[in-house]
C-alpha cells in the first residue's frame, strides 16, 4: 500500500530544486529588498523580546554569581559577587541543599516522561477519533478543549477542592461511591501528592497534544487510508504505518515543546501544595521558587534556574538533531 | 519550509521556552501624586472585602482631616511577604504597609524602611505611648525599629464550653498533660457509627507559620530555644525536639487531633471546625470575627497550657508577642503624609476603633481606657502579652526561621496523619535538615 502513496512524494522531491543550489540567490535576493522600514517594523518585537525574554535571563544568570537575600536585596545592583558558590552549594553531594536538589531532578524527569505519554496518547486517540465525521463531533471537539482553554489557576483550584481528603469529591466518589477504598486516602500529602500533579498536569496538557495532531492529521489524504483499506491492512496497520509516520514532523515538535512545558511545571504543585510541596512531589521549578522566596535565597535560586536552563538546552538540542527531520520537506 | 530553516525556528522556539525557566517576575505599587498614598493591608477580618469596609471608615476620617486620599489595598497574607520582596527589590513599593511583626528585622536589615527615630517618631507621639512589648518587636534590638505595631496579638485556648460541660471538664486545663487528658475525653464517637466525629483538638497542619510559633512556644516551655546564645540558629536541641514531639503527638500518639487537618494551611480552616462542633479546642490569636460570622457564641478563652501550672520566665511562655506592624518605605515619594497616617493608624481613637472591630488588641497604653477593652478575653491577653509572651527570634533570619521549621513540622504530620509513626529521631532528624539548610543558604 506504501506504494500507492510514495511515487508522489518522489515525485515531488525529484522535481524540488536542489536547495543546495538556492543557497547563493537568496541572499542576493534579499539584499535588493532590505530597507530602513524592515528595521523598524522588526524593531518593536526585537524590543519586546529583549524586554521580556532576554534582560530577565541575563539578570537571572548574573544572580547566580552573587549573593542576594534580604540584606541585598534593596541594594541589589551592589550584592556581593561570589562567583561558583552559589553552584557548589546546590551540588555538593553533602549538602541537604544538594540532595533536594537531585531528588527533584530524578523525579522531575520521571513527572515529565510520564505526564508527556498520558497526555500525548489521550491527545493521539481523542485526534484519531475526532478526524471522522459524526454527529457531535464539533460538540465532543469543543469539550476536549475545555482543560487547555480555562484558567490553569481555576482548573488546577478546582482539583485542590476534589483532591481534599475530608470531603473531595474523588474520595467520595472512590469511597463513599464505589466503596474500592476502606479509609480515605491523603492526595496531596505524602506519595500520592505525586500523582495528583501528574493527573492534574496531564488532564491540562492533553487537549495541547489533541489539538496538534488534530491538525495534523488532517493534513493526511483521506485517499491514503482508502488504498490502504483496499489493500486490507487493519485499523491498526493503518495507524503505525501511515498515521504515525505522516504526523511524525508535527509529534517531534509537539513532543518537545510539551516536553519543556511539562519540565518546567510550576503552576500546578503551586496551587495545589502552596508554597512548599510535600517532599514526594518537589519538581525543580518550585524547588528554586522555594529557595528564592521562601528561603530569600535568591543566589542560590537564581545558580539552580541556570543549571536547569543549560540542562534543558542540551537536551533540546540534542533532540533537534537526532530527531527532528533531516533531509525532507515538512508538511507545510 | 527547509530542514535548515525548520530546524532554526525549532531551536529558537526551544531557547524560548526553555528562558522560561529564567525569567524573573517583577510588579510594582507607588504612589502618585503628592495628595495620593498607597497603602498595602494585611488581612485581618474574615475576608479582604471586610478589611476594606472596615479600612475605608478609618481612611475616610483621615481624608478629611488631611486632604490627603489613601489608595487601600488589603492584600492576603499568602502573597504579602513576596509582594514585600518585590516592592523592595524594585524599590516600587506603597508609601505605608503592614507586616507581620515577626518579619519586622528580616525586613529591617533590608534598609527599605524609614527608622522610628528622631523626628518620625516624636511624629507620632514617641515610645512611651506604645505597650512597650509590642513596640520591641519593631527591629533588632540596639536598633532604631523600622515598624511600630498597630494591632496586638497573642495565643490563647479557645475551647468550647458546651462540650467541656458535657464531659464533665470543669476548668481549662492548666498544664499540657492535663490537656492531653482532656483532648482524649473530647475525643468521642457522638453518633455511634464507629467513626470519631468529636475530635479533642483542631489544628491548622499545613499552616507554617502556626507550626513555626508552636516550634517557639513549646520549645522555650521545655527549656530550649530556637537560636542559642550568640544568634545561631539552633533548631535540633533537646527542648525544641521535645516541644515539637509533643505537638505531632497529638496527632500520631494521642490521636486528638483528625489526620485531616494535616491538610488544612488557613488558620481560618481551625476556626470553621471549630464552629462546626467538630473539635472541642484549638489555639488562635484573634477568632473572634470570625467565630461571630458563623454565629458562634459557645466557647470560652484561656491561657495556653504550660509544662508546670506555676511555670514563670522562658518556661512560661504561652505566646510569642503576636501582632501586626506598619512601616513607611524608604523610597516613598510622599514620606510626609505617609509618617502622618501612621499616626493617625496608630493614634487612640484610630486604635479602639480598628482593634475594636478586628477583634485585636490595642497596642497603645491609653486606649485599654475603652469598656470595649474591658473583656474577659482582652483582659487574658493582655496579661499574656504581659507576662507570659516573648518575641519571636529578633534576628534576620527569623523569616528562613520560620519557613524552615513550619515546612518541617508539617512533613512531621503529614508523615502522623497518614498512620506513620514519628520518634524522637524523626523529630531530630527533621528539624536539625531544616537547621543545615539553614546554615548553608546563609
Amino acid at each position: 500500500m506504501t506504494v500507492n502513496v510514495l511515487p508522489p512524494a518522489t515525485a515531488e522531491k525529484e522535481s524540488a530544486p536542489d536547495p543546495h543550489q538556492l543557497a547563493p540567490i537568496e541572499p542576493a535576493k534579499r539584499k535588493k529588498h532590505r530597507s530602513p522600514l524592515a528595521y523598524f517594523l522588526v524593531a518593536p518585537a526585537a524590543l519586546a523580546e529583549l524586554l521580556v525574554h532576554i534582560v530577565p535571563m541575563v539578570l537571572g544568570i548574573w544572580i547566580a554569581f552573587i549573593t542576594l537575600n534580604q540584606l541585598s536585596i534593596a541594594n541589589w545592583v551592589n550584592a556581593p559577587f561570589v562567583g561558583l558558590q552559589n553552584f557548589v552549594t546546590a551540588l555538593d553531594p553533602s549538602s541537604p541543599i544538594a540532595g533536594q536538589l537531585y531528588g527533584a531532578l530524578g523525579r522531575t524527569l520521571l513527572f515529565t516522561v510520564i505526564v508527556v505519554a498520558i497526555a500525548w496518547s489521550m491527545g493521539m486517540l481523542g485526534a484519531v477519533l475526532l478526524t471522522s465525521s459524526f454527529k457531535g463531533r464539533g460538540l465532543l471537539r469543543t469539550l476536549f478543549l475545555v482543560p487547555y482553554a480555562l484558567p490553569s489557576y481555576v482548573g488546577t483550584i478546582a482539583w485542590a477542592f476534589m483532591f481534599n481528603q475530608r470531603d473531595g469529591a474523588i474520595n467520595r466518589f472512590l469511597v463513599d461511591d464505589l466503596g474500592i477504598l476502606q479509609d480515605r486516602p491523603f492526595w496531596l500529602l505524602g506519595g500520592n501528592s505525586f500523582w495528583a500533579i501528574v493527573i492534574v498536569t496531564a488532564w491540562q496538557f492533553w487537549p495541547f497534544a489533541f489539538l496538534m495532531l488534530l491538525a495534523a492529521l488532517q493534513n493526511i489524504p483521506g485517499d491514503v487510508y482508502e488504498a490502504a483499506s483496499l489493500d486490507g491492512a487493519s485499523l491498526w496497520k493503518q495507524f503505525t504505518n501511515i498515521t504515525l509516520p505522516m504526523v511524525k514532523p508535527a509529534n517531534a515538535v509537539l513532543l518537545l515543546i510539551m516536553s519543556l512545558w511539562i519540565f518546567n511545571q510550576f503552576n500546578v504543585p503551586y496551587v495545589l501544595f502552596g508554597p512548599a510541596s510535600p517532599e514526594q512531589a518537589t519538581l525543580i521549578s518550585p524547588l528554586i521558587y522555594q529557595q528564592s522566596f521562601n528561603n530569600w535565597n535568591f543566589g542560590l535560586g537564581g545558580a539552580m534556574s541556570v543549571m536547569l536552563l543549560v540542562v534543558l538546552l542540551i537536551a533540546s538540542a540534542f533532540y533537534i538533531r537526532m530527531v527532528l527531520p533531516k533531509g525532507q520537506h515538512d508538511n507545510d | 519550509m527547509n530542514t535548515k530553516k525548520f530546524r532554526w525556528v525549532a531551536a529558537l522556539a526551544v531557547g524560548v521556552v526553555a528562558a522560561g525557566s529564567m525569567t524573573a517576575c517583577s510588579a510594582s505599587g507607588g504612589s502618585g501624586d503628592s495628595d495620593t498614598i498607597t497603602y498595602w493591608a494585611s488581612n485581618q477580618a474574615p475576608t479582604v472585602e471586610r478589611d476594606a469596609e472596615i479600612l475605608q471608615e478609618s481612611i475616610d476620617r483621615y481624608t478629611e482631616e488631611t486632604g490627603v486620599k489613601v489608595d487601600l489595598e488589603v492584600i492576603p497574607w499568602s502573597d504579602l511577604y513576596n509582594r514585600i520582596l518585590t516592592a523592595v527589590s524594585s524599590g516600587e513599593g506603597p508609601d505605608v504597609l503592614n507586616i507581620g511583626n515577626t518579619w519586622a528585622v528580616s525586613l529591617q536589615s533590608s534598609g527599605a524602611f524609614v527608622p522610628w527615630e528622631g523626628e518620625a517618631l516624636d511624629a507620632i507621639g514617641g515610645q512611651d505611648r506604645f505597650v512597650q512589648s509590642s513596640f520591641a518587636t519593631g527591629g533588632a534590638e540596639g536598633q532604631a525599629p523600622t515598624s511600630v505595631p498597630i494591632y496586638g496579638l497573642s495565643y490563647s485556648l479557645y475551647y468550647n464550653t458546651a462540650m467541656f460541660e458535657a464531659a464533665g471538664i470543669t476548668t481549662p486545663p492548666a498544664t499540657w498533660d492535663e490537656f492531653v487528658e482532656d483532648a482524649k475525653k473530647l475525643t468521642i464517637d457522638t453518633d455511634g457509627d464507629g467513626q470519631i466525629d468529636q475530635w479533642g483538638v483542631t489544628m491548622a497542619g499545613s499552616s507554617i507559620a502556626n507550626n513555626a510559633h508552636q516550634a517557639f512556644v513549646r520549645g522555650l516551655q521545655n527549656g530550649g530555644s530556637l537560636y542559642d546564645d550568640d544568634g545561631n540558629p539552633d533548631f535540633g536541641n533537646d527542648g525544641v525536639v521535645t516541644g515539637v514531639k509533643e505537638w505531632v503527638d497529638l496527632m500520631a500518639v494521642d490521636k486528638v487531633v483528625s489526620p485531616s487537618d494535616a491538610e488544612s494551611v488557613n488558620g481560618s480552616d481551625m476556626a470553621a471546625t471549630f464552629a462546626e462542633g467538630q473539635a472541642a479546642m484549638f489555639f488562635d490569636q484573634a477568632p473572634g470575627d470570625n467565630l461571630k460570622s458563623r454565629n458562634f457564641t459557645d466557647y470560652a478563652a484561656a491561657p495556653v497550657p504550660m509544662e508546670t501550672a506555676d511555670a514563670t520566665g522562658l518556661e512560661g511562655t504561652q505566646s510569642h508577642v503576636a501582632g501586626i506592624n506598619v512601616s513607611v518605605f524608604e523610597n516613598s515619594g510622599n514620606k510626609e503624609a505617609a509618617i502622618d497616617f501612621v499616626k493617625h493608624l496608630t493614634s487612640d481613637d484610630e486604635q479602639k476603633y480598628l482593634n475594636e472591630s478586628f477583634g485585636s488588641l490595642p497596642v497603645v497604653t491609653t486606649a485599654y481606657d475603652d469598656p470595649a477593652f474591658q473583656t474577659d478575653v482582652i483582659k487574658l491577653k493582655q496579661t499574656i502579652l504581659a507576662d507570659h509572651a516573648q518575641p519571636m527570634p529578633l534576628y534576620p533570619s527569623e523569616g528562613q526561621m520560620e519557613t524552615l521549621v513550619g515546612t518541617a513540622i508539617k512533613d512531621l504530620l503529614a508523615t502522623a496523619a497518614q498512620g506513620g509513626s514519628v520518634s524522637e529521631a524523626d523529630v531530630k532528624s527533621a528539624l536539625e535538615d531544616a537547621n543545615s539548610q539553614m546554615t548553608t543558604g546563609q
